[in-house]
């Protein structure tokens, strides 16, 4: 007998228990994005495949799945950290074997060399070259995430990354770096 | 609307008193600086874009001419300060913290300051606040006060106000340039005052004045009686009174939303400098091409106020006033609580350079090294906003950008207050400038990962999209094929597909024949 | 030449932190002077070792951390630490007491969390607490008031006590404490808390003891109103806030008086409370250690009365006779909560003005 009443005592409460979870588990549902769309927002978005994958999103795949975090040059040590973060492991520094951290670029064409082949305007992985065949092409600088993958393809090596230099409106209250001259009294 | 404008005056919380120094400096009329032989007028001197250049190296100009267009809203005309012939258009140091260059159209002046002005409006009333706000951009006015918003932007909103405010305050200790106008112009003042009501269509201004230049307002008082939509307040002098959101907070009670603007509350705020000049441009057509500089310091002999045209280089300002540098020289432009250095003298005067101050070491002695913050807490006693300043120098030090939003680093006026009284030394507000420039960055570089993100889907989808196509060609040419075959076959013409089916069935009987011949074989030779 | 660049504010008010800390000590002489007429020559001599050995502790630990000591003597916040534990401790206690105080101050309190600025706790209340439970006898052996006093305790008497533990003339501390009856005498508080426990009212402790001779007590009550007189010229000169203080006081004050309407007979009356023991010293000088304290002004006034309430409790209801060392760590504790709740609203968030 109180075998049977211990039982449906424990039945009950578990039924009751059950009800609240399952009540909290719809009314209080915390909506995150899945890991790899938070993992592809802190990835720099250059699309350079320096990590060996090709583009940014697949990287952020990779990671999901137990790649290394320390494969992302352009994003360099601050996206390591939050991706160390984010993901609940050591930071550790940059894999050298896919490049060093460097300034932000840009590429240039010099345009009266460029022969029109398109070949950089496949290359390129944001859409960020402008032209057609036997047209000379440009890049729309700012849309231009310096990802260096237009530079292999050109025949005729008429693309530069310039490194961007601070204007007034992007500069960093360095008082350090304004050059200054020596003026006589 | 509620009125929320009595005679009564409010305070705001913090604020300091440092040593004003305004008597070196506003003791002597407003002089004219002589013509320079070079000027050299940056193309962006208000915040907003700069216009396109419309004249090239080579060209003579009249004084008054536009140099650049205004053709986008936002964009404001830069004109030639005298007459002469463009030397050169490039690069060159301007007047910014950073001592970057930006572009500077540089005249050889030849003397003569001929000079062209636009049209006067004799009668203001009966033109429209559209032909005003047009003659208020072509002559080039943006915001005298300081941060030069152009002023015609700020008066082209549709949305009631219930005041307007003349800010005559200038509270930054040694700047007397507002001081010295408001002396000897308060008429011309008061009648860009009116203009300016007229545009935005209200009736009541109030002009705030600090109780620290009685002179100003004796003159207003003198020629206030002809004006009665304009009401003078004095307001008790404290720093920084004259901040557009503290003097609402004065005049109101009340405070502008956070990342909101005065006229959320249906105030309009512009400098007595800025309705000076909307008068001269109105009502006598002349351009923004000069304004009142403050020079001062205890390393020139001459300190004053100066009509200085824009674009002369604060070299000339300076040789003119007699100026003595000593090693470790600071040069101001601004003034000592909000101004910044300037590496060489090269830089030219623009619309934003109220004063350029040349101290003596002894005087403002220079910075010394920072010390540990012993969390004193008297920046927070002193800060105008409500801010907790040390609280955000942790959080800037330690590069928490969401800690230092959650603190609103944003709402940080930049005043200097907090490093004013700090006993440590901390040049508190150059850590938040510097935080700012990284949040702004940070939410720049992360706008453009987005946008490099969306291009890459996007190619991504076109690529595959592309590679359907191909496929779909390619399957819509077979069909076309079949479809072909199967209407020449109705009309007659052998069906191919049958000719293989005869074909595989010919084969089919030649191997079954095969089979057949090979068992009759067996079966012979086993028989 | 060049110009010179600098960030703005160009010009700064003249008031750095060791000018800060120099009024700080500036303001503590009327005290140390009524120490020195209450309770002897010792004080000098304590105040001399705290800072001879904070300021050598100071030096290793900084060294040891790899910092230059100019710049961290520089802001003269180890001399207020090391006059404060100095005028805390009774004033022949020996002199390895005040050094391991001072040690414990310097080094764990306030170099390894960082130095000024970083540490959580006022350094010298620490090391106050840490001599108070390791060395209970030494931390609560206070000399007689001159005036219950058989003898002066001069400079000589004063080192030899502190070094060797008997006068010259072989008189050992307990000896000196005697009282003209000889009895051993206790501070105010001591006697209160020790008549209070055995059942006895307070009007029967009064009488019985010669101490209460004076409001708060033969020479604690003066020397009281010597540390409110200089924590009051610290508040004119705007080195200190007034929440603090006021804060400190309030909350003592009120939570005694409504026990003292009440149980006349079994409290310690608001007097004896605020004219005694610690309550000025930490009011004025101790809990308002900038470091350790709450920042905002509303911030510093729940802070002042939370030491005030804890310093009552304990008092009244704790184990040890006196709580500011106590109070003020504990509360301490709770700045950062306090801080969070009391952070002023920004301008244009929807503050009133």
């Amino acid at each position: 007998m109180s075998l049977v009443t211990g039982l449906l005592v424990f039945a009950g409460l578990a039924l009751i228990f059950g009800l609240i979870l399952g009540f909290a588990a719809v009314r209080f549902k915390v909506e995150s994005d899945p890991i790899v769309d938070q993992i592809d927002a802190i990835l720099p978005q250059t699309q350079c495949g320096q990590c060996g994958y090709p583009g940014c999103r697949p990287y952020a795949e990779a990671i999901a799945n137990g790649d290394e975090i320390n494969k992302c040059p352009p994003g360099g040590e601050a996206t390591i950290k939050k991706l160390a973060d984010l993901m609940g492991v050591e930071a550790k520094p940059l894999d050298s074997a896919h490049g060093e951290e460097s300034v932000k670029k840009v590429a240039v064409i010099r345009e009266d060399e460029c022969i029109g082949c398109t070949k950089c305007i496949q290359a390129c992985p944001v859409d960020a070259i402008l032209g057609a065949a036997k047209q000379m092409h440009t890049v729309i600088a700012h849309e231009c995430t310096g990802c260096d993958l237009c530079v292999e393809p050109c025949p005729v090596d008429c693309i530069d990354m310039v490194p961007v230099t601070p204007k007034t409106e992007t500069w960093q209250w360095d008082l350090q770096q304004i050059p200054v001259k020596v003026v006589e009294s | 609307m509620k009125t929320s404008l009595t005679h009564q005056l409010w305070t705001f919380p913090g604020g300091i008193h440092p040593p004003e120094r305004k008597d070196l400096s506003n003791q002597v009329a407003i002089a004219t600086l002589p013509l320079s032989s070079v000027y050299r007028v940056p193309i962006k001197q208000h915040s907003g874009a700069a216009g396109p250049i419309i004249v090239s190296p080579g060209d003579k100009v009249l004084r008054g001419q536009p140099l650049t267009a205004a053709e986008l809203p936002g964009q404001l005309p830069v004109h030639a300060p005298t007459s002469g012939t463009i030397a050169k258009i490039g690069p060159g140091r301007v007047a910014h913290p950073s001592g970057l260059p930006d572009t500077l159209i540089e005249i050889n002046a030849d003397g003569a300051d001929q000079r062209q002005t636009l049209e006067p409006i004799g009668d203001y009333q009966a033109f429209s606040a559209a032909d005003l706000i047009t003659r208020i951009t072509a002559a080039g006015i943006a915001g005298l006060g300081g941060a030069g918003f152009p002023t015609a932007q700020k008066l082209n909103q549709q949305r009631p106000l219930e005041a307007l405010i003349i800010n005559g305050v200038e509270c930054e200790p040694y700047i007397t340039a507002d001081d010295r106008l408001m002396r000897e112009h308060a008429l011309d003042i008061c009648r860009g005052t009116m203009i300016l009501l007229h545009i935005v269509n209200c009736e009541r201004a109030i002009l705030a004045i600090e109780d620290n230049k009685p002179e100003a307002v004796a003159s207003f008082t003198a020629v206030l009686n002809e004006f009665p939509a304009i009401e003078l307040r004095v307001i008790p002098t404290k720093y920084p009174s004259g901040g557009e959101k503290q003097l609402i907070q004065i005049l109101t009670g009340r405070q502008v939303p956070s990342r909101g603007l005065p006229i959320d509350l249906g105030f309009l705020m512009q400098n007595v400098g800025t309705a000076y000049a909307v008068a001269r441009a109105v009502e006598h057509g002349e351009v923004l091409d000069q304004r009142v500089v403050t020079v001062t310091g205890e390393n020139v002999d001459k300190p004053g106020n100066y009509w200085v045209r824009l674009g002369t280089p604060v070299a000339d300002l300076l040789a003119h006033t007699g100026f003595r540098a000593e090693p470790q020289q600071r040069v101001i432009m601004g003034g000592p609580m909000m101004g910044f250095t300037l590496p060489d003298l090269t830089v030219p005067i623009v619309k934003i350079s109220n004063c350029v101050l040349v101290p003596s070491t002894q005087e403002l002695e220079p910075a010394q090294t920072e010390m540990p913050c012993i969390r004193c807490g008297a920046c927070a006693d002193v800060c105008p906003a409500q801010l907790l300043p040390q609280q955000l120098q942790w959080l800037a030090k330690a590069k928490d950008y969401d800690g230092l939003e959650q603190q609103n680093l944003f709402d940080c006026i930049e005043c200097g207050a907090c490093a004013y009284v700090c006993p440590s030394e901390i040049p508190l507000v150059h850590y938040y400038r510097k935080a700012k420039a990284e949040v702004r960055t940070i939410a720049r570089e992360k706008a453009q990962a987005e946008v490099a993100r969306q291009r890459f889907e996007a190619r991504k989808e076109r690529l595959e999209r592309e590679k359907q196509e191909r496929l779909e060609r390619h399957r819509q040419a077979a069909e076309a094929r079949k479809k072909a075959q199967a209407e020449a076959q109705q009309q007659g013409a052998p069906n191919p597909q049958d000719a293989v089916q005869a074909a595989i069935a010919r084969a089919k009987a030649r191997k079954a024949a095969l089979a057949a011949a090979k068992a009759k074989q067996e079966d012979d030779s086993s028989a | 030449m060049t110009f010179k660049l600098a960030a703005s504010p160009h010009t700064h008010q003249k008031r750095s932190t060791q000018q800060v800390m120099r009024w700080v000590y500036l303001c503590m002489i009327p005290g140390i002077i009524l120490h020195h007429y209450f309770f002897g020559a010792g004080v000098w001599l304590q105040m001399l070792l705290a800072l001879i050995v904070g300021l050598s502790a100071e030096a290793i630990a900084v060294k040891l951390r790899g910092r230059s000591i100019r710049t961290v003597w520089r802001d003269h916040t180890t001399v207020v630490t090391a006059l404060l534990l100095a005028v805390s401790i009774p004033s022949l206690a020996p002199w390895w007491v005040i050094s391991i105080g001072m040690i414990f101050a310097i080094v764990v309190v306030k170099q390894v969390y960082g130095g000024v600025g970083q540490n959580l706790f006022n350094p010298a209340m620490a090391g106050y607490v840490v001599l108070l439970i390791s060395f209970p006898v030494q931390m609560s052996s206070w000399p007689l008031a001159t005036e219950l006093a058989q003898q002066r305790v001069d400079l000589s008497t004063a080192a030899s006590l502190i070094f060797s533990g008997y006068t010259p003339a072989g008189y050992s501390l307990e000896q000196l404490r005697m009282g003209v009856d000889g009895l051993t005498m206790a501070t105010p508080l001591d006697a209160l808390r020790n008549g209070l426990t055995a059942q006895f009212t307070t009007p029967e402790i009064f009488a019985s003891q010669a101490i209460f001779g004076a409001v708060g007590g033969i020479g604690w009550g003066w020397l009281n109103l010597a540390w409110l007189a200089g924590g009051l010229i610290l508040v004119q000169q705007r080195i200190i806030s007034w929440h603090i203080p006021v804060g400190v006081l309030l909350g003592l004050a009120v939570p005694a008086a409504i026990f003292q309407l009440f149980n006349p007979d079994t409290s310690i009356p608001v007097s004896i409370h605020l004219l005694s023991g610690a309550t000025m010293l930490g009011a004025f000088f101790i809990a308002t250690d900038p470091v350790s304290a709450a920042t905002s002004n509303r911030g510093r006034l729940w802070f002042g009365l939370l030491i005030g309430v804890l310093v009552f409790i304990i008092r009244s209801f704790g184990g040890y006779p006196d709580g500011m060392a106590f109070a003020v760590l504990l509360a301490n504790m709770c700045v950062p909560i306090i801080d969070k709740y009391t952070q002023p609203i920004a301008y244009g968030h929807g503050g009133k003005s």
